[in-house]
This record gives C-alpha cells, structure tokens and sequence, in this order.
C-alpha cells in the first residue's frame, strides 16, 4: 500500500492558518451562546473560509472554478472545523458540489465553489434512505425530515428516484428543528410542487459520491473533535487539584487518557487512509470510507464522554463547552449512517456475509 | 531525486544478485549482502548498510524477493535484529559494531535478551544481577528470567548492577554476555501454552571482558532505553497486508464454515475487522514516522493496541469454533507434551494456542499497564508516578 497517511508541510500549514482564523473569529466560548441565537450559523466565519482559505473550491480542479488542491487538504480543514465545533455548513455544501460535479452541472459549479452560493445536498440525517419525493416533470413534492445545512442554503440538491434535481431555496419551506446538535442544526424540508432541474439520470452516481467525500471528510472531523477533547481534558488534568495532587497523577485517569490517546492514534491512520483514496479516486475508497465512519465516530464520541466525565461537575455545565462536543460527536456518528450500519456495509465490501447463504 | 537514488539502489541490487548464487553457499552469500550495504540499508557504510533512508530497504527485500533469492530468517534472529543490533549501533565502539554487527546480521550468532529477572519486571531498573570489576573483566552474578532463544544463543544483551550504593537507575551497566561462558546456565521455563519458548538463565561467576561493555559503566538505564523503544516498535509495527495476523483465522472460518454464523456473531466479527484494520493501517502509519525519525512513544501505542486486538481476536475465534474451540492444538499429537519452538507460529496452531498465548501479549516487552503510564506521562505530559524508591539507594530498597 502507497498511500501517504502523514500530513504534508502544506497541509500542516493549511492546518495553522484556518486554526488561527477559527481562534479570530469564532472562539469556543461564543459558539455556545451562538447555539441559542436566531441565527446558529456563523455565516461571517462562512463567508471568510470560502474567501480566505478557499476551502468551498480547494478540491476541485480549475477549469472548474477549483484551486487544484485534495481532498486530503480539505480534510485537514474539517479536522480543524471539528476541533472548534463550528457551525458552518461545510458539510451539507461540500457534499452539494460534489453531488454538482458529478452530475457534470458546470454552469452550478463555480457559484458553489466561489462559495457565492450556498448549497447542500438534501437528505435525511441518521442514514441516508430511499426518499419518497415524487417527481412530476419539473416538479416536485413530498417531505425530508431532518436535513443538515439546509436553513442557509441557497440552492438544495435532491437525490430522487429519478436522478438528482436542482431545487431554488426560495421554491421549499423549511422548519427548523430544534437539534440535538446545535452547531449543526437541521431542518425539515417541505416540496409542494416546487420547481426542479434534473441535473442527472438515476444511476449516474451523484448522490453515492457525494456521500462518500462526505463520509471522508465527516470522518475526519470526528478525529479532529476528538483530538480536541482530549487536549482539552489533558490540560485540566493537569491544573485540577484534589486530594492535594494534581488528579491527572492518579493512574485511574492516567490511563484513561492514554487509551483514549492510543484510539484517536489508531483513528488518525483511519481517516487519513479515507481521505488518501477519496483523494486519489482509489477503488478500495469505499472500504476506507465505511471503515473510516465505523471506527472515527464512536472514538469521537468517546473522546466526548471522557471529557465530559474527567471534567467531574464542570464537564455537566452548560458553561463549559464540553457538552458542544458531546452533541456534534454524537449527531455525527449518526448523522452518515451509524457505526453498526457501516460494519454491515464493510461485510458486503469485503465479502464477510451476516448468515448463511 | 529520490526516484534517482532508488534506481541507483536497484541497480546495486541486480549488480550483486548477478555476481553472487545464493545457492553454492548460503552463509557465504549473506555475508557477502551484508559486505554490499545490502543487509540494512539505513545503517552506516561498512555494517551492512548504505546510509539510506529505512524505507528503501523494502526495494533491497522486494527485488531480492523477486529474484528468488533466501534471506537470513529474520523471525530466528529477531532479538538481533530488532534489539540488539541498534543498541549495538548507538551505543557501541566501533571495534564492538565491527565484531557483532555481521555475524548478528547473516543468523552465525544467535542474540538474547537478558533484562527481566524473578525480582524485576516492570519495576526493571530493579535488576539485582551483579558485576563486579575485577582487573580488566567483570564477574557476573545473578538470575535473568524470559529469556527467548537463550539455549540458542551465542550473546546475550545484560543489563547488570554495578553499583548498588546509589539509586537503582543510576548503578546499572550494558553488557554482551558470551553465553557459552561455563557460568553461563539455561534452564527452560514452560508456559502455560505447555511449550517452553522461554528460558531461566543462571549466571555464576561468569566472566565479561571490559570490551564487552557497550556504554559508560553506570549507563547502562539509558543505553537500555535504545533496546525498549526497538522492541515495542518490533512487536507492534509490521506492514502485513488485510486480514492478515490473528483476524486471517477467523475470516477463513467465517468463509468457509456458513454454519458457525449467526447475527451476534456477525457484528462481533466485524467490530474486530475494524479493529484489525485499524491497527494494521496504524502501523503503516508508524512506519511511515519512523522512515522520518526515530521510535518513538508511538511504538507504545502500537504494541498496547496490538495486544489487545491479539486477545480479543483469538478469544472470539474459540467461541466461534464451539466445540472444534475446545480441541486443543492438532489432537493427532499430545502437544501438552513440552516442545521448544525455535519460532512461534501463531497463526499454524490452533485457536486455543492462539488465546491461550495471546495473553503474553500484554505481559512481554512492556505491560499494558506500564505502556500506558508511558503514553500518559511522556506524550500526554502527566504528571510521574508517586516514586518511594527514587533517591533511595538501591541495596536499601525493600526487596
């Protein structure tokens, strides 16, 4: 196997300045009161990502309004996105453009890419399913409940049994859904006839692409959340003293740490080698991918637990942001589908049958 | 560049391959690898290496691989291989990596590992074995204890008290001890596999030359550290392909025998495929770090994760089998019977070899428990361990 599942200098920069743009502009600390204002998104923080860093177009070739980077850039990005629970819709968008592309939709392309237009790619969070849209000529109608990245967007592209359709914002009505996971808040989605642009025949791929970038890239932000907790619940045990000791001398906790380290280690190798064969269109993708979302969503949530555990009483306020990541890491770990889904999904790939044939 | 230095390396590959039969006689034809720089490329020019990058060396095994070509049975010499030859390097005079370096490397010399003893284990700065100067030698007093392939082994790699009047880290020294020495005594040690992989050695005014000294006397701890580092990135490391490892029994019984499944056993199944995989990209990884650098606390993680995926692989394979599980080993044989592997062959043995010795796993080269303080304090920066016996000096520690 040839894949690099180190970071380069250049992703390790890319790193630095979107961890310094996030520390600007949205600091941990108002992302919870943010949570509870109208306006959940941080769309200022959006708009600078897109302009700044470049990260709605850093996949994409050129010719096509990209800037001719990867997907393993881009992953680094949401690692970062993750360790700062932002609330932006990066994922729901980056899922659009990919769904865009492969439907071969150029004249869509460069306003997503731009990041001038907003879109997400409208599904159902908790599992992908089959929608039961109805599509009636250039109209359609019909509910998804519980889409993410939905409340801002522009433009929404849907995957129907008849391909994938291109549907104005301005055309759905959309509630908002008080979400366990406020930095990533989701919408129900209502269609009464709204008016839809096939952008690609059933079959042609778009959606499945789509959600495996997504799934990459989600995979990587479990491990970049991950990553945080653990830092953050490292520092405190350190600077918190009872008994007269420091508690993170006592081996009870010491060693929960080093577990904890040892799994985000393991989940490292994981998402890189899913974000390697996102990048390079592998044809294992698809394995590292299921792999990659079976192993980073429950270590993520477990990095939650630990910190919010190993944060004794302060860890259970609604002031400390602790509970920010318990949520984002459990909504994601079911938001693509949970671990278990993908395990079933990995023993179809790779030829492991539930039960007898 | 490097794409320069590769051909040039495959270049001095076919240029040896054409100039040396590995079949008119093997030993010669090892040596002669080692004397081309050919045995490890990543140490110096003239002990078997080039001065290349680690990584390259998988172009010297992969094209010797393709010309069909024998290598020196790296499993028999592992401990060679993998601790003592770079604790040899780093910390030994040249003299000392001129004598040992190519006999270590060809398998003429068989090396062992005489650090642990019945007193200590984790707590191994505890050593209690003596050396005692005596004129331009040191005589060796003491037990060692876990000591793979000693009854094969031509030098042992000691860890001895120099000095018991200071604190325990601070009185060791590092030897190469002549285990053909007549003071030199081993005795095999069963385990509870039934076999006897391991040995005691008994060490009775055994007589090491001060030549035989690798490092200061007195540095013995830190030229010790060298060892540890290399033999947890040997047991957690590797680059196997998928499946491959404890996980390979399992799938091919999953495969083949449609009757041993049901729904349980399926997510089971694939908890631990993720977790092998997992692993297994983690070490990928590993060895991508190192090809940049030197061992490091990762090589903890890997050997820890290693361990636990070992036994909890093999533990699900002996549920899966049922009653076939409960047959221990090739019932054709008594294997209960003591038998000394030279190799263990983990995957050729049946399931419940395969659990009952998986339980070494989180024992040997570092407990999980002390792995884990490692990570914590050296990666995490936690605070140490509450030391009672840290500025005691050792012959006053309780014992």
């Amino acid at each position: 196997m040839s894949a690099d599942l180190l970071y380069s200098d250049v992703e390790e920069q890319l790193r630095a300045s979107v961890r310094d743009l996030l520390a600007k502009r949205a600091p941990v600390a108002e992302a919870i009161a943010r949570t509870e204002s109208g306006e959940p998104y941080d769309q200022d923080l959006w708009r600078a990502l897109a302009r700044e860093v470049g990260i709605t177009g850093l996949a994409f070739e050129e010719e096509v309004g990209g800037h001719g980077a990867s997907w393993r850039e881009v992953a680094v990005v949401a690692e970062e996105l993750g360790a700062a629970v932002t609330a932006t819709p990066f994922l729901g968008h980056t899922m659009a453009a990919v769904a865009a592309q492969t439907a071969g939709a150029r004249d869509l392309l460069p306003g997503l890419l731009s990041g001038e237009r907003t879109a997400t790619l409208a599904v159902t969070a908790g599992g992908p399913r089959a929608s039961d849209i109805e599509v009636d000529g250039a109209k359609i109608t019909g509910q998804l409940t519980g889409v993410i990245d939905a409340l801002t967007a522009d433009v929404l592209l849907v995957p129907t049994a008849h391909g994938l359709h291109l549907v104005e914002a301005a055309a759905v009505s959309r509630t908002p859904v008080p979400s366990l996971d406020m930095t990533r808040p989701l919408c129900d989605v209502t269609f009464h006839s709204a008016a839809a642009t096939q952008l690609a025949e059933p079959g042609a791929g778009a959606r499945d692409s789509a959600l495996l970038v997504g799934g990459a890239l989600l995979s990587s932000e479990q491990l970049g959340l991950a990553q945080r907790c653990l830092d953050t619940t490292v520092a405190y045990l350190k600077e918190r003293y009872q008994f007269g000791r420091p508690i993170g001398s006592f081996q009870a906790l010491k060693h929960r740490a080093a577990d904890l380290w040892a799994a985000i280690a393991q989940a490292r190798a994981v998402a890189r080698y899913a974000a390697a064969c996102v990048a390079d269109q592998d044809p294992d993708a698809p394995v590292a991918v299921a792999l990659a979302l079976a192993y980073c969503g429950p270590v993520a949530v477990r990095a939650a637990e630990e910190c919010v555990q190993l944060h004794g009483g302060l860890g259970f306020t609604w002031e400390h942001p602790a509970h920010l990541y318990l949520k984002r890491a459990k909504a994601d770990a079911i938001l693509l589908g949970t671990a278990s889904a993908h395990r079933a999904r990995l023993a179809e790939l790779v030829a492991l049958p539930a039960s007898a044939p | 560049m490097t794409s320069d230095r590769e051909q040039d390396l495959r270049d001095r590959v076919a240029a040896f391959v054409a100039g040396h039969d590995p079949r008119a006689d093997l030993m010669e034809y090892l040596r002669a690898r080692f004397d081309s720089g050919l045995a490890w490329v990543h140490f110096p020019v003239g002990l078997g290496g080039l001065d290349l990058p680690r990584p390259l060396q998988a172009i010297v095994d992969g094209e010797l691989a393709a010309a069909g070509a024998p290598d020196n049975n790296p499993r028999r010499i592992g401990i060679g291989l993998g601790m003592a030859a770079p604790t040899i390097l780093a910390a030994g005079t040249d003299e000392q990596r001129r004598r040992w370096l190519r006999p270590l490397w060809t398998g003429e010399e068989v090396w062992c590992q005489l650090f642990s003893e019945p007193g200590a284990g984790s707590d191994l700065a505890a050593v209690a074995t003596r050396a005692v100067r005596d004129g331009d030698s040191w005589v060796v007093n003491g037990q060692k204890v876990w000591t793979s392939m000693a009854h094969e082994a031509r030098w042992g790699i000691l860890i001895a008290r120099t000095d018991p009047d200071v604190p325990k880290h601070a009185g060791l020294t590092y030897f190469a001890c002549d285990m053909t020495d007549p003071g030199v005594e081993v005795r095999p040690l069963r385990q509870l596999t039934g076999e006897a992989e391991f040995n005691e050695v008994f060490l009775t005014d055994v007589r090491i030359p001060d030549a035989h000294r690798l490092g200061a006397v007195g540095d013995g701890w830190r030229v010790a550290q060298t060892t540890l580092m290399n033999e947890r990135v040997a047991i957690g490391g590797g680059n196997a392909p998928r499946e491959a490892g404890a996980i390979a029994a399992v799938v091919t019984a999953w495969r083949e025998r449609p009757e041993l499944r049901t729904a349980a056993a399926h997510d089971e199944l694939m908890r631990l495929w993720v977790e092998a995989e997992a692993v297994r990209l983690t070490g990928i990884r590993l060895r991508q770090q190192l090809a940049a650098g030197s061992p490091g606390p990762e090589g903890s993680a890997a050997k820890l994760a290693f361990a636990r995926l070992n036994q909890d692989v093999s533990g699900f394979e002996l549920e899966l089998l049922g009653s076939d599980g409960l047959r221990y080993d090739d019932w054709s044989t008594d294997t209960w019977t003591t038998e000394r592997p030279a190799v263990v062959d983990f995957l050729a043995r049946s399931a419940g070899y395969r659990y009952l010795r998986a339980k070494g796993n989180s024992i040997e080269g570092g407990s999980s428990e002390i792995l884990r303080n490692i990570i914590a304090e050296r990666v995490l920066g936690l605070p140490g361990e509450i030391r009672v016996d840290k500025d005691v000096p050792w012959k006053d520690l309780p014992k």
